[in-house]
């Protein structure tokens, strides 16, 4: 699309380039994004490529079906097997696989599980199928939440009895704050999410630099953003310094999106959330409200598998940034894109199937 | 799918012909060379902006042969129905094989019909096959490759795989994209005519020209090295691929060849491809930077260089 034309000159992204490396940085600087969507620019344009060696890029817990837990698979699963329920699904949830079996699975076994684009089509098709349950799986973080909240709030006020929502929706501040903390993990600059900055506010981040001391950026998804951010928090480096700036001015407000917010509000509540790789974290999650309990399919009674990982399968530590993804024994044998192992191998945006897709390679000199 | 096809199939049917995986099969008879190639056409929706699958069955077949440098002759058709299927669309479709057919200067010599019971099949399903003469004009397989030849393609890539896409109902929004599919035999005739320096030619369909590229490094032994900037892509398919996340180097193709040209004749194969009908948008797009390596690397619109992957699973739109 040409709007993206100047956002992709090769010109502008080599200018920006040489101003990193003129900062001559001489330690080793470790970036770490949090977006699904940087994870796929990033790797989509060669970025690492153009960066001087000693800026090194990482994935974390950004990708949203990649931080999903496996016991949600299993209870998707495991309700699709309830005759009359139709799972709604996002397309790359279909092959995650679950403990035992994916959703990809469990359809050939006769499941009813279908691929939606949106809540909202999820929705229509609950109202055009009236005979069926229709139980929508709402992973994603804020971006996502505010959609599945406002499809919600409509099946809430125009009395859609047949649709049902299994939250599994995140909220990123809690998630990084409990990354920061964690051993073993090295970040000396944060690339925010800049579409879950959109929604949240860049004030919602303000506590990295002041508890971490962490430099950090909001950041667009084209290349020269995802450049000018590198910039930003290679400077502050530099510096010495630890804020939050905004690099995505365009979209992000200082305070987000009042609308998306109170929707969000209105239909939610934190409550704990089980994370890929991290365990449970806090009030990192968004739990449907009680008085919409009839529209919350974490109500329907049934028998989840015991939750199990794949023997050996480190998405995890990939999405802790403590392990590359060609560093995990799976990579590339056990765990492809066509037989996934973990989550992290399956969705466009996970860091494993990005480096497999896209993995960089010596240029041409 | 690609190691399941060399397990199952090549392992067990091995044969000189057959092994080399290409297009179509080389054979040879008291002296004479033929190729010969089969498809089967199970494409859902039957019908699409730019063809059907009728439309679809001769073009994949003739264009099999055409891009290993043969000249289609004549196909045999093979049509599996399902009970009640529509009459008028099963015109519509025989309808279009017909015309293709008399584009493409092919012959559908002999058939089959088989009617299943009601839910045994998805409407209909058809398998072509086809025999030409080889070569056209020259040996394509005399014409080693080797570093600095180009790499050539006929127009924009991707548009079959979007057409498709939309023509499913899966986008929430329209497009206007239509299937580029096509009979190749006459724009590759043109090239082979004006030009000695082609040496190995492909139709990217499924997989679109990563899997053909891919395929091509591994073949040769060879280090490709692609300009994302010279690719064609229709800017509204490139709009729906920035949406959806697709890669338009993974997207399918139904009237497109790509071609490794001798560095020395790319121009004038190039302008051999823009002066046909179907080669306008024709680019040169990359070329062969080594040999020995097997290995496809794209030179990205900003400047970075990564590798291409033959694309693995189902395409799967992002979700944020």
């Amino acid at each position: 699309m040409k709007v993206f034309d100047d956002f992709r000159s090769a010109d502008v992204v080599k200018r920006v380039a040489e101003k990193i490396a003129r900062l001559d940085l001489k330690q080793p600087v470790r970036l770490m994004e949090v977006c699904g969507g940087h994870t796929a620019a990033i790797y989509r344009f060669a970025l690492p490529d153009l960066l001087p060696a000693n800026v090194k890029l990482l994935s974390g817990p950004g990708c949203p079906v990649c931080v999903t837990a496996n016991d949600f698979v299993d209870r998707a699963i495991a309700l699709s097997e309830i005759s009359g329920i139709t799972i709604a699904t996002f397309g790359d949830l279909i092959r995650v696989p679950g403990s035992t079996r994916s959703l990809a699975d469990a359809r050939a076994q006769g499941g009813d599980i279908r691929v939606f684009y949106s809540s909202a089509d999820a929705l229509d098709w609950a109202r055009q199928n009236s005979e069926r349950i229709v139980v929508f799986l709402g992973i994603g973080f804020e971006t996502t939440a505010c959609t599945v909240a406002a499809t919600l709030a409509e099946a809430v006020r125009t009395n859609v009895r047949n649709f049902r929502v299994l939250s599994s929706l995140k909220t990123m501040p809690e998630a990084l704050r409990a990354l920061l903390g964690a051993p073993g993990v090295q970040v000396d600059g944060l690339i925010l999410p800049g579409h879950v900055c959109a929604v949240t506010g860049s004030n919602e981040f303000d506590f990295i630099p002041r508890e971490f001391h962490i430099p950090c950026a909001v950041s667009g998804f084209e290349p020269s953003d995802l450049m000018e951010s590198i910039l930003i928090l290679c400077r502050q480096i530099k510096d010495g310094e630890a804020k939050v700036e905004n690099q995505y001015r365009r979209v992000v407000h200082w305070e987000g999106n009042a609308r998306a917010k109170a929707v969000m509000a209105e239909m939610f509540e934190p409550a704990d959330m089980l994370w890929r790789g991290f365990g449970r974290i806090p009030q990192s999650g968004l739990a449907i409200r009680t008085q919409f309990s009839d529209w919350n399919a974490a109500n329907i009674s049934v028998d989840v598998e015991p939750m199990r990982e794949y023997p050996g399968c480190r998405c995890g530590d990939v999405l802790r940034g403590i392990l590359h993804p060609t560093e995990c024994p799976l990579f590339g044998k056990a765990c492809s894109p066509e037989n996934p192992r973990g989550a992290c191998m399956v969705s466009t945006e996970g860091a494993c199937a990005a480096v497999y897709h896209f993995s960089p390679v010596q240029r041409e000199r | 799918m690609r190691s399941f096809i060399k397990k199952l199939f090549v392992e067990n049917f091995s044969n000189a012909a057959l092994n080399s995986m290409a297009d179509a099969a080389l054979l040879e008879f008291s002296g004479k060379q033929l190729a010969f190639t089969t498809d089967s056409y199970v494409v859902k929706p039957l019908e699409f902006p730019g063809g059907n699958i009728g439309k679809l069955a001769v073009c994949g077949t003739v264009n099999d042969l055409a891009v290993m440098g043969a000249k289609p002759l004549a196909l045999s058709t093979g049509f599996i129905i399902e009970e009640g299927f529509n009459i008028a669309a099963l015109e519509r479709i025989v309808l279009a094989m017909a015309e293709t057919a008399r584009a493409a200067g092919v012959q559908i010599v002999t058939g089959d019909t088989k009617v299943v019971a009601r839910g045994e099949a998805d409407g209909i399903f058809i398998n072509t096959s086809g025999v030409g003469v080889y070569p056209l004009l020259y040996d394509l397989r005399e014409k080693p490759v080797v570093a600095g030849d180009a790499l050539l393609v006929s127009g924009t890539v991707g548009d079959h795989g979007i057409a498709i896409l939309g023509a499913r109902g899966n986008l929430s929004f329209k497009t206007s994209i239509r299937s580029d599919c096509a009979p190749l035999n006459g724009l590759i005739a043109d090239i082979l005519i004006h030009s000695s320096g082609v040496k190995w030619m492909r139709d990217p369909t499924r997989g679109g020209i990563a899997a053909v590229l891919t395929e091509l490094a591994e073949e040769f032994k060879l280090d490709l090295l692609v300009r994302e900037k010279d690719l064609p892509v229709r800017e509204n398919v490139r709009a729906v691929c920035e949406l959806l996340g697709f890669d338009p180097m993974h997207l399918a193709n139904e009237g497109k060849v790509v071609a490794v040209v001798e560095s020395a004749e790319a121009e004038k194969v190039l302008k051999t491809m823009r002066a046909h009908e179907l080669g306008k948008e024709a680019a040169i797009i990359g070329h062969v930077a080594a040999i020995g390596t097997e290995l496809v690397r794209v030179e990205t619109e900003v400047g970075g260089v990564r590798r291409l992957q033959r694309p693995a699973g189902e395409l799967l739109p992002r979700i944020c």
